[in-house]
């Protein structure tokens, strides 16, 4: 089975695109294409939300809600959102499709962004803001030059957090007759080709791991060395240790 | 695996998901059980070999960096990736009633490990010393004092992980394995032509309610387990 699996990923033919099938690379770049959407919306929406009520400590009921949509199932909301929504398109378009995808993408992608913004902000030890204050920082100031710098490592995570939920939804996405890599597990299914199926399902697994290395390097640059503490290789408990709020629901 | 003979004269409204779940009853009962059990089940496995993999971690600080490394990388895989890899990786069939449970409880573990170690951490210093002065082995210590106290940061992670995996068991409906989550493909499927709603709304009911309750069980036992936390409230 290996050996097959191994054989479906390396033949060129599943790569390209012919006028039948779509490939593996224009496969992917969808895939890619609806999470970075998704992505940047949610980015847009719940970072400056949650900073901001990080730092005001008002509308925090906001991350709670917020979290209680992580009881929901996710295949059910995508689906429900499908079959409400599509109707409204007609015409030789996806866009029936994709709009009640992104829109599950971004409801799944803001309460990890919103709550660890938050969180991260609330973290910031009062010593180092009422330092900020004393100094004569307004109080925007403080946010960006201080509270924001010391909540990276959190954003990240949450962001990392998000990412990681994006892409697997994404994969289920494929289930409502969508592109992306998760085609290849819904219609090696259909079509019982569990080489085709399996292969897709590395592919998918490759994709996640590849970008949470990549937003991982992204942190450790982006992330002060004041704040990370990453003077020396210390093995102390790294900053997704922090909090249990980044948990996700997948 | 058989879907029963819909009666699609039936209301297609959204309320209408209650008269639905009467009509198939049976089928509905049934896929809740085995929505249940996948949810819960996983949970436990995963506890149980957490809690070794987290004392060692705790025990010698050089198990932590690369114990966490592979359970993190574990948790990376999206979920229906990993329904797909487990039956080539453990040589079972292709849809197998087990690679639910395995692929949940690979979630479970790889969550709880980091759970148990960070709770472990935090007992503080004092505390285990003075269980060593009292004479505890390092067994009876790690049984008797060090995780009674980390008892609530362990129970959250369960709630997070049973909540978590209540959603991941109805992504395995969609490649057509038994639970909740057929009722969404039901309902998808029905809606080819125009949109039936009722097996989906229900679907999305059952879940959030099976997933406050399972919440709301690991609270009760929190609060069994910790009578100490009521007695200081109480003073």
């Amino acid at each position: 089975m290996i050996g097959s699996v191994l054989g479906w990923l390396l033949d060129p033919e599943h790569w390209r695109s012919t006028p039948f099938d779509t490939g593996i690379w224009a496969q992917l770049g969808a895939h890619v294409g609806f999470t970075l959407i998704a992505l940047a919306i949610a980015v847009l929406l719940a970072l400056p939300a949650g900073l901001v009520i990080g730092h005001t400590g008002r509308g925090s009921w906001l991350v709670s809600a917020a979290n209680a949509v992580r009881a929901l199932p996710t295949v059910g909301v995508l689906v429900l959102l499908v079959v409400v929504i599509s109707p409204h398109f007609y015409g030789r378009t996806n866009a029936g499709f994709l709009i009640p995808t992104e829109i599950v993408l971004v409801v799944l992608a803001v309460p990890p962004i919103l709550s660890n913004a938050y969180a991260g902000v609330q973290n910031v030890p009062p010593q180092v803001r009422d330092a900020a204050f004393g100094m004569g920082m307004t109080g925007p100031q403080v946010l960006g030059r201080v509270e924001l710098p010391n909540a990276l490592p959190l954003i990240f995570s949450g962001f990392r957090s998000a990412m990681l939920q994006v892409i697997a939804t994404a994969t289920i996405a494929s289930y409502v007759t969508l592109g992306g890599l998760g085609r290849f597990i819904y219609d090696g299914l259909a079509q019982k080709d569990y080489p085709q199926m399996i292969g897709g399902a590395v592919l998918v697994a490759a994709l996640a791991l590849i970008s949470d290395l990549l937003v991982a390097l992204v942190q450790r640059y982006a992330v002060s060395r004041g704040v990370s503490r990453r003077f020396r290789t210390d093995t102390g408990p790294d900053s997704r240790t922090a909090v249990l709020v980044e948990e996700d629901v997948r | 695996m058989s879907v029963d003979v819909l009666p699609l004269d039936a209301s297609s409204s959204p309320l209408a998901f209650w008269s639905y779940f009467l009509d198939h009853r049976s089928t509905d009962l049934g896929w809740l059980w085995d929505h249940t059990w996948l949810s819960v089940v996983p949970v436990v496995v995963g506890l149980v070999l957490a809690l070794p993999l987290g004392w060692l971690a705790r025990r010698h600080a050089w198990v932590y960096p690369p114990m966490m490394s592979v359970t993190g990388l574990l948790y990376t895989i999206p979920s229906i990736a990993l329904f797909v890899l487990i039956p080539p990786l453990f040589g079972l069939s292709v849809l197998s009633p087990l690679q639910v449970p395995i692929a949940l409880s690979v979630y479970s573990t790889s969550l709880l490990v980091r759970v148990v170690a960070d709770g472990l951490a935090a007992v503080p210093s004092e505390t285990v010393q003075a269980a060593t002065a009292l004479g505890y082995r390092p067994l009876a210590r790690f049984t008797r004092v060090e995780l009674p106290i980390a008892v609530p940061v362990i129970t959250a992670g369960l709630r997070v992980a049973i909540v978590a995996n209540v959603s991941i068991v109805a992504v395995a409906g969609t490649i057509g394995l038994d639970n909740l989550g057929r009722l969404f493909d039901q309902g998808f499927t029905l809606s080819v032509n125009e949109p039936y709603y009722p097996p989906i709304v229900l679907g999305i009911v059952l879940c959030v309610l099976l997933a406050l309750v399972l919440d709301a069980v690991v609270l009760v036992v929190d609060r069994l387990l910790t009578p100490w936390r009521r007695a200081v409230a109480a003073r």
